[in-house]
């Protein structure tokens, strides 16, 4: 399968300059480009979010603020330039770093969060073809990557010099470590039955089958062991004891304020999607149509397929699945630490282990 | 149990420390006896008082002596009693802090408000104001402070003087 | 473990300032945790930021110019702390007061507690972590502060109720508005019921947490719901019956340990649900026998009762308010103390928090409801 490195590689060899610095010149391209969908996709989820809390909380959400004199009407869709607005305000925001905090740590803290997120979308799939560089260790580099940002939080917590920022840190730190484990084992699954790390290989082969999610129980349960350790990841409720509002006000957040708050939040929701659509990739039939969910329709009945469509249908599944993310965190209360750890080491854990040990056994009975 | 039956049965037991006038509603103390009155009246089969509701302190008008009064209230036996002690500046009641938990910071209170001194209390310091606020409020004749730590306290009285 | 082995493993006391700002104190209290880890070993209650000298102003008011500083006390209950200090004063007084004024005062009274209940569980849902049952439970209590302003022009601090009568009549609608915010209401509890309460991560984080046993509660004066959900029935609507209470037919909930143990922090959330439930009950019998009647015919010309103490008690959304005023005859108090619930049950806040871990300190504060406006006065 082709990738962008790839192809833009081959587009610009009419250039008769050395290798190297193409391959520079396209990875700055494809770096800017993942920024300013970073950066979109924050400004639209922030903007969904606040626009889901309220209708859930039997409110209306942001209305006033619209862009270019444009408001987007009155019964719903308000506010649409508000997290314009909001972005605007924070890079103008004074940068407040406190006398007795770590200057140098807390700096260096949003940035290594904000690479963890940027690395990990080098491997994250958008479509048949739309992948930036289609690694065949592609998801193990998507999981190693994703697990830099502990360290931005733990820095972040213990540089800011306040006690409630350092137990947000090592309460984040304690429940990213252990929720990398279940979502580990989850992703074994698909793996040992497809047989290749790579994400385009695991795609054909739902393309070949059926939805991953459908292969059998055990993958069913070991779906949502991966989103749910997924949202633990991603620091969200029920799991958002680090940034727990009412009792560490924002926990290892505190102290930032103006443009580094915002990376904090922008990492926030990148690693949102990227568990999204990893989940789509791997359980859901990534860009796949719906239409092939049981692989009873021949192949010349597949209207909706294509690179294009494949877009469609991948940010569809993602989009919802984050629909579900916004769900949760306006409905359930918080763990408290002591229940979440339970939950990971005494229930996630034997589930996903157990999960992997049968599947194994029906791979080797049935292949 | 009426009054006057609760003070004929404190009266059998300790005869010099108890008070009871004709009428009246409350029993008074006196403040060399108060722990023994009180474990009687916690744990006597006929008193049994276990809640003690509020310990309210006033200022007897003379310039020396403080009162307590203490409301109690039996969730058993479903009767009430008040008891009054008086004192002055130089003596302290004793603290009954260990025999009702309530009593621990309503005795604050009464110390930081009017200046009545608890022995044997097991955390005594001021409650509502500073650790370090001079006078008690409460008494009649307590004047505010000129300063507090540097900053003046504000003296303007037209609306109630 | 030997004396030496302590020495070379020394793990830090820390002690925290859960400081007088801070999102879930319930205002400004300040709390001295000292924890090791997350364990909490000892905290010390430290308040007074809110003292405003209430019971040295009373001392220079007359007893009808008392009545707006008792609303600042609890200041989400305040009908209940006028209704309190009316019925010591006229207690003095000897006043009889005709039935509509004390059919009014049950239902100004019932509604207020409806009203303080539902902000009680949805900060403490909120405390916990749910967000949106805070965001439903305020929106009803909006309709019945609208209520209120209809009937006397203030949305949170009242002045309504006075010694002798209440201060403005019914306006015609009222009671007709009062019928059709009932009628809304009552699903809305249901669905506030759904969300919430049977809720397994909530379960989880409130039952068997904070328990105050039936003892240790009555030791230090825990009164209120606070107590009633350590399975104790104690109510002053029902064992004493000041004003009309003997004439309605309500239950008392108490709690039974239905999630856990008996009197945790989820029982406490559940009694104050049910007393929501018998709340409307009243107030359906009450809006059905309101008499017809002059509102201002009992109201004393001069408030000046004869030399003698009372101690009226009276049953508050906290617990048990208790006034103790005593007078020498002249129309201003010589001594008033308030006596106020929310300061009893903050005195067992650090007995029942030790051994538990940090975010259990902020479930426990907050499920004893406490508003600082009384504690501090």
């Amino acid at each position: 399968m082709n990738s962008f490195i790839d192809s833009l590689l081959s587009m610009l060899s009419f250039t008769e300059l050395p290798y190297s610095i193409l391959v520079v010149v396209a990875i700055l391209i494809t770096g800017v480009h993942i920024f300013l969908l970073m950066a979109l996709f924050a400004t639209l989820a922030v903007y969904f979010e606040r626009k889901v809390s309220a209708f859930m909380q039997d409110r209306l959400g942001p209305m006033e603020v619209g862009i270019l004199g444009f408001k987007g009407g009155k019964k719903f869709w308000g506010g649409i330039g508000q997290t314009i607005a909001d972005a605007l305000k924070l890079l103008t925001t004074e940068d407040i770093l406190p006398n007795d905090a770590d200057k140098k740590l807390m700096i260096i803290a949003p940035f290594i969060i904000f690479m963890g997120a940027l690395l990990t979308f080098i491997g994250i799939p958008f479509s048949e073809g739309f992948i930036i560089s289609d690694f065949n260790i592609g998801i193990f580099y998507v999981v190693a990557t994703s697990s830099v940002g502990v360290i931005g939080i733990i820095l972040a917590g213990w540089s800011s010099n306040n006690k409630w920022s350092l137990y947000g840190a090592m309460r984040s730190a304690a429940q990213i470590i252990s929720y990398e484990i279940p979502l580990g084992l989850s992703i074994l699954l698909p793996v040992l039955v497809v047989g290749s790390l790579e994400m385009s290989e695991i795609v054909a082969w739902q393309a070949e089958h059926r939805w991953f999610i459908l292969h059998s129980p055990f993958t069913f349960i070991a779906f949502f062991i991966f989103f749910i350790s997924g949202l633990a990841e991603t620091n969200r409720t029920p799991f958002d004891i680090p940034e727990a509002e009412s009792e560490l006000v924002a926990g290892w957040m505190t102290e930032y304020s103006g443009f580094r708050w915002a990376i904090f939040f922008l990492s926030e929701y990148a690693s949102m999607l990227i568990i999204c659509i990893l989940s789509s990739v791997l359980f859901l039939g990534g860009w796949l149509s719906p239409m092939t969910i049981f692989n009873i329709f021949p192949d010349s009945w597949l209207f909706f397929d294509g690179p294009l469509w494949g877009v469609f249908w991948l940010f569809s599944k993602a989009l919802f699945l984050i629909f579900v993310m916004m769900w949760f965190r306006w409905t359930f209360p918080r763990l408290r630490v002591d229940q979440l750890m339970h939950l990971c080491w005494k229930v996630f854990i034997p589930f996903a282990l157990a999960n992997l040990f049968f599947v194994a056994i029906l791979e080797l009975i049935f292949l | 149990m009426i009054i006057e039956d609760i003070a004929k049965l404190l009266k059998n037991k300790y005869s010099e420390s108890i008070e009871y006038l004709e009428d009246a509603n409350f029993i008074k103390v006196s403040a060399n006896d108060w722990n023994d009155v009180a474990l009687t009246i916690k744990n006597e089969d006929k008193l049994k008082f276990d809640y003690l509701m509020c310990i309210s302190s006033y200022d007897c008008g003379d310039k020396k002596t403080y009162g307590v009064a203490y409301n109690f209230k039996s969730t058993s036996l479903n009767h009430y009693l008040e008891i009054r002690i008086e004192v002055t500046d130089e003596d302290s009641i004793h603290s009954v802090s260990s025999i009702w938990g309530s009593a621990d910071w309503h005795e604050r209170e009464a110390y930081d408000m009017m200046g009545i001194k608890f022995e044997n209390h097991p955390n005594f310091k001021r409650i509502l104001l500073a650790d370090d606020w001079e006078g008690h409020p409460l008494r009649k004749d307590y004047d505010t402070p000129e300063y507090y730590r540097g900053m003046p306290v504000p003296k303007d009285k037209t609306y109630w003087e | 473990m030997s004396k030496q082995d302590k020495s070379i493993i020394k793990a830090e006391e820390m002690v925290l300032n859960m400081g007088p700002q801070h999102p879930s104190t319930h205002g400004v209290l300040r709390l001295k945790i000292r924890t090791d880890g997350e364990i909490v070993s000892k905290i010390d209650p430290i308040m007074g930021y809110l003292h405003r000298c209430f019971e040295k102003h009373c001392e220079n008011l007359s007893y009808e110019q008392v009545v707006p500083f008792t609303d600042r006390c609890d200041y989400l209950a305040s009908m209940h702390m006028n209704h309190a200090y009316s019925i010591a004063v006229e207690k003095m007084l000897n006043i009889e007061l005709p039935e509509r004024v004390e059919y009014i005062r049950v239902i100004v009274a019932e509604l207020q507690r409806i009203a303080s209940h539902l902000v009680a569980c949805g900060v403490f849902g909120l405390d916990v972590g749910a967000i949106t049952p805070f965001t439903w439970a305020l929106r009803d209590r909006e309709r019945i502060l609208d209520l209120f302003e209809m009937l006397c022009g203030a949305r949170l601090l009242y002045n309504y109720i006075w010694p002798g009568g209440v201060s403005h009549d019914l306006p015609p609608n009222f009671i007709q508005y009062t019928t059709e915010f009932l009628d809304y209401f009552e699903p809305m509890l249901k669905e506030f019921d759904d969300i919430l309460t049977e809720n397994m991560i909530f379960v989880e984080r409130t039952a068997d947490v904070g328990i105050i046993t039936p003892e240790v509660g009555i030791n230090f004066g825990v009164s209120g719901p606070t107590l009633r959900a350590s399975g104790i029935s104690h109510d002053l609507r029902k064992d004493e019956p000041y004003s009309i209470y003997n004439k309605f037919d309500f239950d008392v909930p108490i709690g039974k340990g239905l999630m856990g143990t008996v009197g945790d922090c989820w029982d406490r959330y559940w009694v104050r649900l049910r007393e929501i439930d018998e709340s409307v009950k009243i107030l359906r019998q009450a809006i059905a026998q309101l008499p017809d009647g002059d509102v201002h015919e009992a109201r004393p010309k001069k408030v000046r009762p004869p030399k003698g103490e009372v101690y009226s008690r009276y049953e508050s959304a906290r617990g048990d308010v208790g006034f103790y005023i005593i007078s020498d005859g002249k129309n201003i108090p010589y001594r008033l103390k308030m006596r106020s619930p929310a300061f009893c049950n903050l005195s067992v806040f650090s007995e029942i928090s030790e051994g538990w871990m940090m975010s259990d300190v902020i479930t426990i504060l907050g499920s004893l409801d406490i508003v600082l406006g009384e504690i501090d006065r």
